[in-house]
């Protein structure tokens, strides 16, 4: 029996293994450092929502090499985004760059909370200054002087 | 023969909601008590009859009884009760009729529980629940029939998704329905309150359990599925800003806003037809969720439109729910007129400004789960919105939130002095300034941001406390409310969650290597030691387990045995994780890919304070639950005549 559950998992144990393995780490942990930083901000092209730092798939893999190629080619952070950009699309951000078919991706929630906050502050300040009201004029005077005498 | 029962009991709940949604409605309107009366019988009725479907379709899965089609594709005979059980709702069908039930278990409650309500509200009340049962029953009956037969019947079947065989999932999807559901009360009380043309104390009083209880556990259910993420996954994040996630967390937010204007509608008799339409809102975005998760929009908008049916269902139920309330909502609301004036600086004023503060961050959540999909639906350009971004633009507003938490509660309604409520806070002020120096210098002095989270999390906590303090020290304690005690519990869990996070997300460490069964390793102050790997057999698996041991100066810690375990069924792996927590800090040990020649794959990671997150979140839901049991929700509500003579506290 012993054997056969080592057999099965043998052949099957072939599912991919999580995220990022030991042999594709660079060997200067600042370096590496970087790297992992970079790859939470790159997403997996393949996956649903994940970053290449998280993903077991392929692509990511190859995704995670390419950015530790460039880094230890002497690649800066930003340099390295371009690259990526460049070949997968901008896409591949998960943080997407704000421009002109993301503007209101980022603009949204600010703008919320202006307007909503200046409507409120607005309101607020109507209160507080409250309209006088109209003097009596001559004929509601009289009234009253007559209701009063009653 | 019993599936088919379920079969009959669901199309007979769906001709007692559609009586329920009606008949009663156009008994409120014309003032017929025969009609109103129908409801509560209808709402009894509807439970039992949903509450018969749900057993016959647990029966089918606990038989293993594989000529139901819904049974074959979701459980196998090999697979534990308990799985079998939650193999129920871990599936499309299924966790429809578990939305189902619960709408007509809360139906039923209110039934029971609203003997007190004004008979015109209770009737409409229950009626728009029905109509939304309507919707749900016609949707399963239609599109998802759960008790579909197959024949022949296959001799087993396909079983369970590995990763959702789990004790913190199986009760993940019940919790959530709970809170989504739970806000259907509300905004079914929201509806006929613009129906009645009336929103009073006595109605708040009415809404707020209600809109308590549903986020109580909706607050659980979060924090059951972020748990499992963590500890199922593999990889020692928490919270992953996917849209799944976020589709629970829109209604949460907008659910912890309407908490907080209820309050404002119940003690001061202003804010109404904001709380009306955060309660419209507040169920909207649970459908959305339920919409965004089960219509398969997420995978891709592509996916949605080659299985149109469900998805053309669900989304013009959304569009129904949504656009007729907000349309009843912008027809009626200018009747509800405001009472009670404020200034700007008062309890009102900072409920208001939770209120604009949290509707940002739900705001900002909407979208950023929806534009991918719009973009994509409109320009055909691909965008992703992932956790950088939401980093980058809710945890900023986050922070005028939490500064304000704990001046809020302690300004006068009315009218109050900003500064002697600072005043109270200054040794809570003083405190998270200290914590957050201590963490900038000596825990990570690269992690500024963290810094500053951490004072911000050790200011909720002291800050929540510093008013209950105050109370306790001018010897007010036995007389203290439940739902001040609650609040106290909440606000500071929330401090215990933010706490949590930062420890978890900014100063881990982690370690990834290959080892060899006798190889060391050193690892954030243990010297770890890879003892054995062996295999095992489990009811419905296969597995792989390492046994780490870990030690501390040559002297025994404890021993992680993460495991690799493979479905045979279904030929999924899984990365069964170990986690050693002293409620510190967690140590975290998974086993990856690996064989004899090679060594495996070890992973660990050191996570301080990360037990901290859920239970914080388990605390606020506790100080949801405290806040439930004031006698004010219990005793103080069903009577009119107490509402007429309340004063203006």
């Amino acid at each position: 029996m012993k054997r056969l559950v080592a057999l099965l998992l043998a052949t099957l144990l072939v599912a991919p293994a999580l995220a990022v393995e030991p042999s594709e780490m660079l060997p200067d942990p600042a370096l590496e450092g970087r790297a992992r930083e970079i790859g939470r901000e790159l997403r997996c092209v393949v996956c649903q929502n994940q970053s290449i730092d998280d993903s077991a798939a392929e692509v990511a893999r190859d995704m995670r090499r390419a950015v530790r190629e460039r880094l230890s080619a002497g690649d800066k952070d930003e340099q390295v985004f371009a690259y990526m950009v460049a070949r997968y699309g901008d896409y591949v951000l998960l943080k997407p760059p704000f421009k002109a078919g993301t503007w209101a991706l980022w603009l949204g929630g600010p703008l919320v909370l202006l307007v909503a906050g200046g409507a409120l502050l607005i309101a607020a300040r109507r209160r507080k200054l409250p309209v006088a009201p109209a003097p009596l004029s001559e004929e509601e005077q009289r009234r009253l002087a007559a209701l009063l005498d009653r | 023969m019993i599936p088919e029962l379920g079969h009959f009991a669901l199309i007979l709940a769906l001709a007692v909601a559609l009586v329920q949604g009606t008949l009663p409605l156009l008994g409120a309107a014309r003032g017929d008590d025969r009609l109103m009366a129908l409801g509560r019988t209808a709402a009894l009725t509807q439970a039992l009859l949903v509450i018969v479907a749900f057993g016959a379709l647990t029966q089918a899965y606990v038989t293993s009884d594989f000529s139901v089609a819904n049974v074959v594709a979701n459980s196998h005979s090999a697979k534990p009760l308990l799985y079998k059980i939650s193999g129920v709702w871990g599936n499309h069908e299924g966790s429809m009729l578990l939305w189902a039930l619960i709408l007509a278990l809360f139906g039923a409650a209110v039934a029971i529980f609203g003997a007190g309500l004004p008979d015109t509200l209770r009737s409409r009340v229950l009626a728009i629940q029905a109509l939304i049962g309507v919707g749900f029953l016609a949707f399963l009956l239609f599109t998802s029939n759960p008790f579909e037969r197959v024949s022949p019947p296959p001799l087993d079947g396909n079983g369970l998704n590995p990763l959702l065989q789990d004790p913190g999932l199986a009760f993940h999807p019940p919790l959530l329905y709970l809170g989504y559901v739970g806000f259907s009360v509300t905004y079914a009380f929201g509806i006929a309150a613009l129906l009645e043309g009336r929103v009073d104390a006595a109605w708040a009083r009415w809404v707020r359990p209600w809109t308590l209880a549903a986020w109580c556990f909706l607050t659980l259910g979060i924090a059951l599925g972020s748990w499992w993420a963590y500890y199922i996954l593999g990889w020692g994040g928490f919270w992953f800003w996917d849209p799944v996630e976020n589709a629970s967390l829109m209604p949460w937010l907008a659910g912890t806003a309407l908490l907080h204007s209820a309050i404002v509608v119940e003690k001061r008799d202003a804010l109404k037809s904001w709380t009306v339409l955060l309660a419209i809102l507040a169920f909207s975005l649970s459908l959305l969720g339920t919409f965004l998760v089960r219509s398969g929009v997420l995978t891709s908008v592509h996916a949605f439109a080659q299985d149109p049916a469900r998805g053309m269902f669900i989304l013009a139920f959304l569009l129904l729910v949504t656009g007729g309330g907000l349309a009843l909502y912008a027809w009626r609301a200018p009747q509800l007129q405001g009472g009670g004036l404020f200034q700007p600086v008062s309890r009102e004023g900072a409920l208001i400004l939770n209120n604009l503060l949290l509707c940002t961050l739900a705001a900002t959540v909407l979208l950023g789960t929806l534009y991918p999909l719009f973009l994509d639906l409109l320009t055909g350009n691909k965008v992703s919105v992932g956790p950088p971004f939401f980093n980058a633009t809710f945890v900023p507003i986050c922070a005028p939130l939490f500064a304000a938490l704990c001046v809020g509660p302690l300004l006068n309604w009315k009218r109050a002095e900003l500064w002697p409520a600072l005043m109270k806070l200054r040794l809570a002020f003083i405190v998270s300034i200290v914590a957050a120096i201590v963490a900038a210098t000596a825990i990570d002095s690269r992690a500024t941001l963290a810094a500053v989270a951490f004072g911000f999390g050790v200011w909720l906590i002291a800050g929540s406390l510093a008013g209950f303090v105050e109370r306790v020290w001018n010897g007010r304690l036995r007389t203290l409310p439940r739902s001040f005690i609650g609040m106290t519990i909440a606000h500071a869990a929330l401090g215990v969650v933010v706490l949590g996070s930062v420890g978890t997300a900014a100063w881990n460490t982690e370690l990834i290597k290959t080892m060899k069964p006798g190889d060391t390793a050193a690892f954030a102050g243990f010297d770890v030691k890879l003892d054995r790997i062996e295999n095992l057999q489990g009811p419905n698996y296969i597995a792989e387990r390492a046994t780490l041991s870990l030690s501390v100066d040559g002297k025994p810690y404890t021993v992680l045995t993460p495991e690799r375990r493979l479905f045979t069924v279904q030929r999924r792996q899984v990365a069964e994780t170990s986690i050693h927590t002293n409620l510190l800090r967690d140590i975290y040990a998974t086993l990856g890919e690996g064989g004899a020649e090679g060594g495996w794959v070890i992973r660990l990671y050191y996570n301080p304070l990360a037990p901290w997150i859920w239970l914080g979140a388990a605390l606020c839901a506790l100080g949801g639950f405290v806040s439930l049991s004031d006698r004010r929700l219990r005793i103080g509500a069903p009577s009119r005549t107490r509402v007429l003579t309340q004063p203006a506290e």
